[in-house]
């Protein structure tokens, strides 16, 4: 097996913060920083007092994005490689799965394995061994 | 305050994302592709956010009584490991490797002007519609 673009500071830099993020908004108000389950909520909003949290969090989540572009890195961009066709099936199974199973990667990868939940464990592996398996199957076989 | 504490918990966590580079679908099928020339960064990741709330989790809870704002601390989740955990997360890892995109970095992507990841997001929203519409029927079908 080869290494290749391997950034371990960043990477513990970056991991750190969404760990921060995650403590803030659990000592805020209780609820967990799983991405999916929040956009879910918005989605189909059950009161008014838990939507306002959902919006500020996402947005903020937006201006970190757009603060660190401006402050650090306005030139590089991301590489996204996959075909329009692939972007709709991967974007509508990411929004499938992440609804049925509860969660993604923060919500059941981050929080719940931070949890020590079996449920959320049992979770990341499935995506991991399926992430993997596709990518092994769109990148080696096809 | 309440604003700010939303607000700033999302920044970080959308910081985090981008200082990370998860927010690159590259990087991350980089870390899905086992058989190619592999890229743990992703590991480094979770491993540091898990780390972070592991401690942190446990201190908010025992510092505090109840969070600042409102609600109350999480209790691990009672729902069942079933074929719904198993089979969404499997879905939700298909889309993930197909792309490269999970829910918070396809939301902090769009900071990046990539036509495509917004494509992603629109298509991200529409499985999860969907998928809460099939489970709505579902259950007042039974």
């Amino acid at each position: 097996m080869e290494i290749n673009n391997f950034t371990p500071i960043t990477a513990l830099i970056g991991g750190s913060l969404i760990g921060l993020s995650a403590i803030i908004l659990l000592a805020s108000n209780g609820k967990l920083a799983g991405i999916s389950g929040v956009i879910g909520g918005v989605l189909t909003p059950s009161a008014r007092s838990d939507m306002d949290w959902r919006i500020l969090f996402l947005t903020g989540l937006l201006l970190g994005a757009f603060l660190y572009r401006w402050l650090f890195d306005p030139l590089t961009p991301i590489s996204l490689h996959a075909s329009t066709v692939a972007v709709v099936v991967g974007g509508i199974l990411t929004g499938f799965g992440t609804s049925i199973g509860n969660g993604c990667t923060s919500g059941h990868g981050v929080c719940g394995l931070a949890q020590r939940s079996l449920r959320s464990l049992v979770a990341t592996m499935s995506f991991m061994v399926t992430g993997t398996a596709t990518v092994y199957l769109l990148r080696h076989t096809l | 305050m309440r604003t700010a504490l939303f607000l700033v918990s999302g920044i970080l966590f959308g910081l985090g994302l981008c200082i990370s580079q998860m927010v690159n679908p590259a990087k991350v099928l980089g870390f899905l592709d086992i058989a190619g020339t592999w890229d743990p960064s992703l590991a480094f990741v979770m491993l540091a956010a898990v780390g972070v709330c592991l401690a942190g989790f446990p201190l908010t809870k025992s510092m505090l009584s109840k969070p600042v704002l409102e609600g109350v601390f999480p209790k691990r989740s009672e729902l069942p490991i079933d074929k719904k955990l198993i089979l969404g997360a499997a879905i939700f890892g298909i889309g993930w490797g197909t792309v490269g995109l999970c829910p918070g970095p396809a939301l902090a992507s769009l900071a990046y002007g990539t036509p495509k990841s917004y494509l992603f997001v629109v298509c991200m929203l529409i499985g999860m519609l969907t998928a809460k519409y099939l489970l709505h029927t579902r259950l007042s079908n039974q």
